[in-house]
């Protein structure tokens, strides 16, 4: 497996909602060897403070060797880097974890709360290009509001993909959650892949589990070294503690331990 | 400098392809470094992590990450916090057991050129014994760090680490059941820690390493909760830079062993504030996190700030501490 530190030039930054940006770095050793589903870690600043990398799903690859992140404003590291220009270099470490492993047959459903929804379309153009017909395939995107599934869900349509929305405030799509979509899709689909809101998720698995239907979840953890060294994203597995940045961040479901099920 | 001089120190692996380079070659014990840049335990697994980010044949020494004589899962998450300039651990020591890190880590290790330095902790001054038993003569081990100062185990690390004559004893179980150079590495967590370097230093160490990281916590004002299910942890970083450099300017005074600098370096002038105080060498920790480029950055600004001030050597410049007028 291939990693790089590298300085990347930012040469796009969009921002999709009141909070929530899409930027564009050019990143070509990542991009060369980035599978979706896997990592960067980003030094928002040359400062100490804040101190630690912060972990981003890698949004998107393009062929000129540039890579998207989309993330939201949460934090005091999420702002720096929000207002960072183009022209900016940024220090990635990346490719890092593992990735989504592609399914094999039969429909599959893409499963995205809020920015969850980030390593999604990385893979939803991946399977598109592998020349899969994606006319039975789902997508099911959640969020607060229309503004943060714009222009995310004409993304995933323009691949063929058919998007359902749900929405908190019922702007666009379903008024509720989308684990309230899933009932109706879920008996035609072979595979689920799902990141997002760790509730949602869980909701997700346990649908999953009573359908017995594959489930493949990408998790988000507080990380300091993203490479295995510090031992800190631990999670609860079927069988002890894994750590999210080497064994993840994407798992099968059933090696995870759910509070729902 | 005359290139001739140069020969006097013998085969020099600190500066083969430029004999006008500094010589940044440091001893502790009878461990020699080619440089005094080491990645301290914990914050660098087990080396092959950093494999594609570092270059490890260029680091001073690899210090890898805590054994113990069984395995051990470590404590549930939350495990890590970022704090300010610093970050919050309460890891509990998750390593593989000193059998499985001989057979599964060591055969990688003792392919690389650099020192491999073996931390190495227990729950019991047999536990260390033993564990230095089974690490003695075991090929690329060059030198073992007692560590009797972790802040997130029960038992063991903490109180071994904070009552001299407990760490005396430590140090003179595994100095017993080991030929191997051996570094203690010392606790911030005391009142007095020169007492603490002075115990292990007339129970046999070669070295003392400081500091481990200081007892901490973090909590989070609307769960109302502490952000690390162990509640406390241990502060790590450049927020401990100034305690850990206080620290390591009192112990060399005190000792007359090598003292290993470690706290919040990330930068040579970070690095270079430790020789001052009378470091021999440091550890490089938390920056390896944020920054894995941090240790060939620092030994290069060392090169460069030895030939700026006009020295050939970095052990000329231990302990140069100007205090005073004079």
């Amino acid at each position: 497996m291939s990693e790089f530190q590298q300085k990347c030039s930012l040469v796009g930054r969009d921002r999709l909602a009141d909070d929530v940006y899409r930027l564009t770095l050019q990143a070509p050793r990542i991009a060369a060897h980035a599978q979706p589903g896997q990592f960067v870690m980003v030094r928002v600043s040359d400062g100490l403070d804040p101190l630690l990398r912060r972990p981003f799903s890698i949004h998107r690859v393009f062929a000129n060797g540039d890579i998207s992140l989309l993330f939201k404003i949460i934090g005091k590291g999420t702002e720096m880097l929000a207002h960072c220009c183009l022209g900016d270099e940024l220090d990635l470490v990346g490719p890092l974890g593992n990735g989504f492993v592609l399914p094999d047959e039969g429909p599959v459903c893409l499963i995205g709360g809020g920015m969850g929804i980030a390593p999604l379309l990385f893979l939803a153009e991946q399977l598109h290009m592998t020349g899969r017909e994606t006319g039975n395939d789902y997508v099911l995107l959640g969020a607060r509001t229309q503004d943060e599934l714009t222009p995310l869900d004409e993304e995933f349509a323009a691949l063929g993909y058919t998007v359902q929305r749900a929405t908190d405030d019922g702007s666009i799509g379903h008024k509720g959650f989308i684990p309230d979509l899933l009932d109706f899709i879920l008996p035609e689909m072979t595979q689920v892949y799902t990141c997002g809101p760790h509730l949602m998720m869980e909701n997700v698995v346990r649908q999953c589990r009573q359908a017995e239907v594959k489930c493949q979840v990408s998790l988000e953890t507080h990380m300091a070294c993203g490479i295995g060294a510090c031992l800190g994203c631990t999670v609860n597995g079927k069988r002890g503690l894994v750590h999210v940045c080497k064994q993840g961040p994407v798992f099968k479901a059933e090696n995870l331990e759910w509070s729902l099920e | 400098m005359e290139s001739g001089m140069r020969e006097s120190y013998g085969e020099d692996t600190g500066c083969p392809e430029n004999c006008n380079a500094p010589d940044l070659r440091v001893q502790i014990g009878s461990l020699a470094l080619r440089n005094p840049v080491m990645t301290a335990s914990g914050t660098f697994g087990y080396a092959r992590e950093f494999e594609n980010l570092v270059d490890l044949d260029q680091l001073g020494g690899i210090i890898v990450k805590g054994i113990s004589l069984q395995p051990k899962p470590g404590n549930p998450p939350p495990r890590i916090v970022e704090t300010s300039c610093g970050m919050l651990n309460a890891i509990g020591l998750e390593n593989v057991g000193v059998d499985r890190f001989i057979s599964g880590k060591m055969p990688y290790l003792r392919k690389l050129s650099t020192p491999v330095v073996v931390n190495i902790l227990g729950d019991s001054v047999e536990e260390y014994s033993e564990i230095a038993r089974k690490l003695d003569g075991v090929e690329g081990v060059a030198a073992l760090e007692v560590n009797i100062s972790c802040p997130n185990v029960k038992k063991g690390g903490v109180a071994f680490g904070t009552v001299p004559e407990m760490a005396a004893r430590v140090t003179e179980a595994v100095r017993q059941a080991s030929q191997l150079p051996l570094i203690v590495k010392l606790s911030p967590n005391v009142t007095d820690i020169v007492l603490m370097a002075k115990a292990v230093e007339g129970a046999g160490a070669d070295a003392v390493s400081l500091i481990n990281t200081l007892i901490g916590m973090a909590i989070d004002p609307v769960s109302r909760r502490p952000k690390l299910a162990n509640v406390i942890g241990g502060l790590s970083g450049p927020a401990i830079k100034p305690v850990a450099l206080r620290m390591v300017w009192q112990v060399a005074q005190a000792i007359s062993l090598p003292v290993i600098g470690i706290g919040g370096i990330t930068t040579a002038n970070d690095a270079l504030e430790f020789f001052l105080a009378g470091a021999t060498a440091v550890q490089v920790g938390t920056a390896n996190f944020y920054d894995p480029s941090s240790t060939g950055n620092i030994v290069q600004g060392l090169k460069g700030y030895l030939q700026e001030q006009g020295e050939d050597r970095l052990v000329d410049i231990i302990g140069t501490l100007k205090i005073g007028t004079d």
